[in-house]
């Protein structure tokens, strides 16, 4: 798992790798959340680009930061996701409800 | 034709992803296609963490994988995990899409709903106390068949 953080503008992107499952989904919650109140951000940009596999956990994880977002005004905005990964975003209805903002 | 395999793993978090990785890797002896082993890896990956988290409560526990490939002119790759933990009182609820019994834990209460979408057939068989038994199965049409 990778979860690489940096602060552009009044946006935080997470650019995150690997496989995201329950065992390190809390570990990138903590991470985003922690630079998200330290940094005030207006809007999330999280990059799947590097994601090779992904299960409910990360979708449980995208909600989470969504309803953070939504909490403070914020955006959330999910970029380049890899097939299998724009799969499961797409069968979660997810994508529809980030669309909505 | 028929194969199979059979895994003991104890119940820890970081063995989600060998679990995943482990019936994938089998089921690639099958024709296969990419889309299918990630519905296959997604699918083992729900069903364990299901028995981690609501299974075992994320106390000790074994958890039971087994996977048979039968061979003939659909292949149909089964998978079945199970774990002696718990239990689901209500499986019918359980299922639902976005029921969760952690809503501040952040879980998606997603997981059976991945695993129905992306297996062919899904049967959980539960008793409270007991365990869970998640019994679901994946056909595979070989390329040449798939075309016709």
């Amino acid at each position: 798992m990778k979860c690489e953080i940096e602060q552009a503008g009044g946006s935080l992107i997470v650019k995150l790798g690997g496989e995201i499952d329950q065992h390190c989904a809390e570990e990138i919650r903590s991470n985003i959340d922690r630079e998200l109140d330290l940094k005030n951000s207006s809007s999330l940009i999280i990059d799947l680009g590097e994601v090779d596999f992904m299960d409910s956990s990360g979708l449980g994880l995208i909600m989470g930061r969504y309803k953070k977002m939504a909490a403070r005004g914020g955006t959330i905005m999910l970029a380049r996701p890899k097939p299998n990964v724009n799969r499961l975003l797409e069968m979660s209805g997810i994508k529809k409800l980030i669309g909505r903002k | 034709m028929q194969n199979y395999m059979k895994l003991e793993i104890p119940s820890k978090s970081v063995n989600e992803a060998f679990a995943r990785a482990a019936v994938g890797a089998f089921a690639a002896q099958t024709d296969l296609n990419i889309d299918e082993l990630a519905d296959i890896k997604t699918s083992v990956s729900e069903a364990v963490t299901n028995s981690i988290i609501h299974g075992y409560r994320d106390a000790d526990g074994t958890i039971y994988i087994e996977c048979v490939i039968k061979s003939g002119k659909t292949c149909i790759i089964e998978v079945t995990i199970r774990d002696e933990g718990a239990g689901i009182a209500n499986v019918e609820r359980a299922m639902e899409p976005l029921f969760t019994t952690a809503p501040d834990e952040e879980r998606s209460g997603m997981g059976f709903t991945v695993m129905q979408s992306f297996m062919d057939t899904l049967d959980v068989t539960s008793e409270k106390g007991r365990g869970t038994i998640v019994k679901m199965s994946k056909y595979i049409r070989s390329g040449d068949e798939a075309a016709l």
